[in-house]
């Protein structure tokens, strides 16, 4: 596609080219991008595998297509309005071109993420929990998570869960199961080495963009951690 | 001249003809894994004896260990569906296998990246080879439970292959940990190890699955990312499916009945199980739960991931409130291979941490699950009491 040809020449008017360029270089820029993008054959099979092309208005062709074309406009607009409908399960993959939309996807979202889009911050409402949970504990959704005022959709059974906690756990037979706030026990040093990782990989200044609040709390509860053991980022 | 022959170019009748599945473009990704060895760049940790070799959907074997495994927990599993680990735990000590259940792992942390993409390609290989390292300074080979860690894993150690400034990246990080870089021989579902021991299952069941009827549901992380090194074998649909879970099903005398949606996901899509459920909830209930009932009215749903089983299950509550045509229990097939071997359908499987009715199952299985619940209270009772802090293996063995 040549430069100013775009499918989506309304959308986001109030975004300068430049900075729709600069996000869109930014995921052509990262190294998986090339592994996850041959072009694409228009055959659609990645939407007919698709379960949120079933329920939202979501394509992941229109996604490949529009990377494939360089197109900066449609891009910028899917960063915001399409990619957090993705369910990430890799149906696509039965591209026949050996597509990763998916993948691509991810990517987007990443730099999304990263420059701290406020449709990314929205897509992340009420989700910042569960953040909290697996960057500090090593296990995501534990135990104690499950609270019948957050998940009343699952019925009574989440209720009786809830309220028997503590000793349903205790009836677990393995050791490592008896915990309630993380999915089982995880070693003190595990936890200051997956702290070192988030630190050292980038990953606290990804939080930082899209929830300054918690990645404050974050790094607070992981320098005591490290201190404790002797160490510092 | 190269004569053409005359066979190839007369159809043969559908019946007689037989699926087989080239190279094609996939490419055996342990060869590089082992090069990089040989350059420095990394340790390989070995397969152990005793193994058994299976096939991979394009034709490659793969090594699967039977014992000496460092269980790779799956946070799902673990936090709200403990009976699903509980009984892989069970089966290995009723065979005798000897196994480790580690405290130093983590979580592969691939939930909340697929969720929210709060991390990077650094950040998710540094906690894999976190993890791999672990494993191999215990001397125990990795065995993963959850099928989003095994897919994401083999996603990073590609990943790992193609791009030397990303090892660099990980080794940089690895070497403040005091960690070596460590890559596994082969990455290893559990229910590729229980599609290995299922004949060993099978010689152990006490219960009769003859008249039990199974929907399959195939995870989606296991068999679509990094497709070949998922188990595929001719004789279970033809070599066309995974045969992992079927292959147990079967092998236990269940009858396996068919859905045409079958490659659909669960609609678990990580972000929205969280926080956007009515996708989740609508598509479980009307793209897979609703045709299962109607075109195979199975007994029980099996799966082999965390949240599959969780999204099939809890999503049916709200649409029965709705009168849709839901209610089939789901249990991994870890529960389901424990079950068959004996086990107590509380104290090992843990069935009251599921939604859908499943006594109807336990029933069919000639389980008197009001008994066994009586049972499982009595132990709570002593819990409670302080008579005991904890129940131990050897209250259920």
């Amino acid at each position: 596609m040549g430069p100013g040809m775009t499918l989506a020449p309304h959308s986001y008017p109030e975004v300068p080219l430049a900075e729709k360029l600069r996000l869109f270089n930014e995921v052509k820029a990262d190294p998986r991008f090339k592994d996850y993008l041959y072009g694409c054959y228009e055959c659609g099979i990645c939407v007919a595998a698709c379960p949120s092309a079933r329920f939202y208005d979501f394509s992941p062709r229109k996604i490949t297509q529009a990377l494939a074309r360089e197109d900066v406009e449609l891009v910028y607009e899917q960063i915001n309005d399409d990619i957090w409908n993705c369910s990430q399960c890799f149906s696509c993959l039965r591209c026949p071109r050996g597509n990763n939309p998916g993948g691509l996807i991810t990517i987007m979202r990443e730099v999304a993420i990263r420059n701290g889009l406020r449709s990314a911050k929205e897509a992340l409402q009420g989700y910042s929990r569960v953040i909290y949970k697996v960057m500090s504990t090593g296990t995501q959704v534990s135990p104690d998570m499950l609270q019948f005022d957050a998940f009343p959709d699952w019925g009574p059974s989440v209720r009786e869960e809830s309220e028997n906690l503590q000793l349903w756990r205790r009836a677990l037979p393995p050791e490592t199961m008896h915990t309630t706030s993380m999915s089982w026990r995880v070693a003190d040093r595990t936890l200051v080495e997956l702290y070192l990782i988030w630190h050292s990989a980038g990953v606290m200044g990804m939080i930082e963009e899209v929830d300054p609040g918690l990645a404050m709390i974050l790094a607070d509860l992981m320098a005591e951690k490290l201190e404790e053991y002797g160490l510092s980022v | 001249m190269n004569v053409i022959p005359p066979e190839t170019l007369v159809p043969r009748p559908a019946r007689e003809r037989q699926f087989s599945r080239g190279r094609g473009r996939h490419e055996d990704i342990r060869q590089a894994v082992f090069d990089l060895e040989a350059k420095g760049e990394w340790t390989v940790q070995r397969v152990p004896a005793p193994y058994r070799e299976l096939t991979t959907k394009y034709g490659l074997v793969k090594k699967i260990p039977l014992q000496h495994t460092w269980h790779h927990k799956s946070c799902g599993q673990c936090g709200h569906i403990p009976g699903y680990s509980t009984s892989i735990f069970w089966i290995n000590r009723k065979l005798g296998f000897d196994y480790f259940d580690p405290q130093d792992q983590t979580s592969c942390t691939a939930w909340n990246y697929y969720a929210s993409a709060t991390s990077n390609a650094v950040a998710q290989a540094a906690v894999a080879l976190r993890n791999f390292a672990a494993a191999y300074e215990t001397g125990y080979y990795p065995l993963i439970h959850c099928g989003t860690s095994y897919g994401h894993y083999k996603e990073v150690r590609a990943e790992l292959v193609r791009h030397p400034e990303l090892r660099a990246e990980v080794r940089r990080i690895l070497e403040k940990l005091g960690k070596p870089m460590v890559v596994p021989e082969e990455i290893v579902h559990y229910s590729e190890w229980l599609h290995a021991i299922r004949e060993e299952i099978k010689t152990r069941q006490v219960r009769d699955f003859s008249n039990i009827v199974v929907a399959v549901h195939p995870a989606c992380h296991y068999y679509k990312l990094v497709e070949g090194d998922a188990i595929y074998d001719p004789d279970i649909y033809g070599g066309q499916r995974t045969a992992v879970v079927t292959g147990l099903a079967e092998a236990l005398g269940a009858r396996v009945a068919d859905y045409s949606t079958w490659f659909d996901c669960c609609g678990f899509g990580f972000r929205h199980i969280l926080v956007q459920r009515d996708f989740t909830r609508s598509f479980a209930t009307m793209r897979k739960i609703e045709v299962m009932k109607e075109e195979a009215n199975p007994d029980v749903v099996l799966t082999h991931d965390t949240g599959c089983v969780t999204t099939l299950d809890k999503s049916q509550f709200a649409a029965r409130a709705h009168g849709r045509n839901v209610g089939i229990p789901v249990l991994s097939d870890a529960q389901f291979a424990a079950l068959a071997m004996g086990a107590h359908p509380y104290r090992v499987c843990q069935l009251h941490w599921h939604s859908a009715d499943y006594r109807p199952l336990l029933e069919k299985m000639g389980v008197d699950w009001r008994a066994a619940w009586e049972e499982f209270k009595a132990d709570l009772e002593r819990l409670k009491r302080g008579e005991v802090q904890y129940l131990t293996w050897d209250d259920v063995d």
